[in-house]
């Protein structure tokens, strides 16, 4: 379990905990959190689950990405080098107190 | 004004094992996608990664499995409607006219939705200003690459139809190529070229940069762009290319009254028919208690909702089940000799 905090662009906050072994995208799709939107369910296929780590420290701790994140993230709204597809995060007790920003739009 | 009993919109997996059921229950249908291919998200997001839960086939690609798909409903010899999509749908005297943006025109008793998560469309640049040229200098696709001719030409993208597009273009444009970070997703050799070409300033390459705004009197003139680290340059552009890939849109079933839960249209799982009479949804645009987003799921779904659509297609009639193994009026509906 962990304690997940999702930062919609408008500045919106949501905390919510998530069990070990989802995803950061499905806590929030499962969550009812907006601004993820997830339309391939997790495959790694559209990139609209597109999230911003702006703490490096955390951004540095995160697995790394597997083939194939980042050429998805070429296709997102405003890809950033901080940038992650949530469904690509597995929750653990190591990711307690992450937090996630959204981008603009999921597009 | 085509006469059939279902219009199916949306032809990937799930579609298309629908389409197989109609024909096996005797039932004429349409098939109609937005993408120029059958397949949907199989053949467009992932024809070359491996599915492994398929009943009774332990790994099949996306494109494997749509090529089977399209073998199995071959001796009904249904047509598709590709690079089309249907635009609306209107009621009268219990039938369902169908118009596409295409012109096409149905006359159904049934429509089943297996949109997926909706159409693919181009991914277009978030600028509000690039709207103003969209179609006209701002493209998403090419259709006359004569246009070009001895313009500047500004490509945004690191896959294949960014790199292809600036190598072709290069013959007869000014093209400078532009990608947000060093590395191409593009096959090897493309790459490779690109290299070549900046190297020998047939192209510029600009990369960890990305669209900021494009500018214009009237015509377009220039696009600015932006580095991550608040950089900014501005290029000469008469022309400005996006290859971002496609992006699903739920686009106009949204406005046909159907119940929506998100993205998502409510059914009954007895036939998964929505709210509307006569109007089915299955595959991963439906949702009930448990549902799944899987392609067996979709294939049951599909299998239902062709029982449902025989009630409204042969009223006078009643249904009857009948196994392929077993019954004749299936085996000579898919020809089959014995």
């Amino acid at each position: 379990m962990a304690k997940i905090k999702y930062i919609e662009f408008n500045g919106k906050e949501h905390e919510i905990e998530v069990p070990n072994g989802m995803t950061v995208m499905e806590g929030a799709v499962h969550g009812n959190i907006p601004g993820i939107d997830a339309d391939c369910g997790g495959g790694m296929s559209c990139a609209t689950c597109h999230v911003y780590i702006n703490d490096d420290e955390w951004f540095k701790k995160l697995p790394e990405k597997e083939m194939g994140e980042d050429d998805m993230l070429d296709q997102a709204y405003e890809p950033k080098s901080n940038s992650r597809l949530s469904c690509q995060l597995i929750v653990s007790d190591d990711l307690d107190g992450l937090t996630v920003h959204m981008p603009e739009k999921q597009v | 004004m085509i006469k059939t009993d279902v219009v199916i919109i949306g032809a990937g997996p799930t579609g298309l094992f629908c389409a197989h059921q109609l024909g096996i229950i005797g039932l004429k249908c349409e098939i109609v996608d937005n993408l120029d291919k059958i397949g949907g998200q199989c053949i467009e997001l992932y024809p070359d990664k491996p599915i492994y839960d398929i009943p009774a086939v332990p790994k099949c690609t996306g494109e494997e499995l749509t090529n089977n798909l399209i073998e199995q409903i071959k001796p009904f010899n249904f047509n598709f409607h590709l690079s089309d999509r249907v635009q609306e749908l209107k009621n009268e005297n219990n039938k369902w006219l169908v118009k596409t943006l295409n012109g096409k025109e149905f006359e159904t008793t049934n429509i089943v939705i297996a949109g997926g998560v909706g159409s693919f469309e181009p991914r277009k640049f978030p600028t509000k200003s690039a709207e103003k040229y969209d179609g006209k200098s701002v493209l998403y696709s090419i259709k006359d690459k004569t246009i070009f001719k001895d313009k500047s030409v500004a490509i945004f993208g690191g896959g294949d139809s960014a790199l292809d597009w600036a190598i072709e273009l290069s013959n007869s444009s000014k093209v400078t190529l532009i990608h947000r970070r060093d590395e191409f997703r593009g096959a090897p050799a493309s790459v490779q070229k690109i290299k070549e070409l900046s190297d020998n300033k047939t192209i510029n390459l600009i990369t960890k940069y990305s669209i900021k705004d494009v500018k214009g009197n009237g015509s377009l003139e220039s696009v600015e762009i932006k580095s991550e680290t608040g950089d900014i340059k501005v290029i000469k552009a008469d022309y400005v290319l996006g290859f971002f890939g496609l992006i699903m849109q739920l686009g106009p079933i949204a406005e046909w009254g159907l119940n929506l839960d998100k993205k998502t249209i409510p059914v009954n799982t007895e036939n998964f028919e929505t709210n509307k009479k006569g109007i089915f949804a299955i595959g991963d645009i439906c949702t009930y208690p448990g549902k799944l987003k899987l392609i067996l799921s979709g294939f049951h779904e599909g299998a239902l909702a062709a029982r449902g659509c025989f009630k409204y297609a042969r009223p006078d009639e009643k249904y009857r089940f009948e196994f392929t193994t077993a019954s004749s009026t299936i085996k000579d509906r898919l020809g089959v000799k014995e």
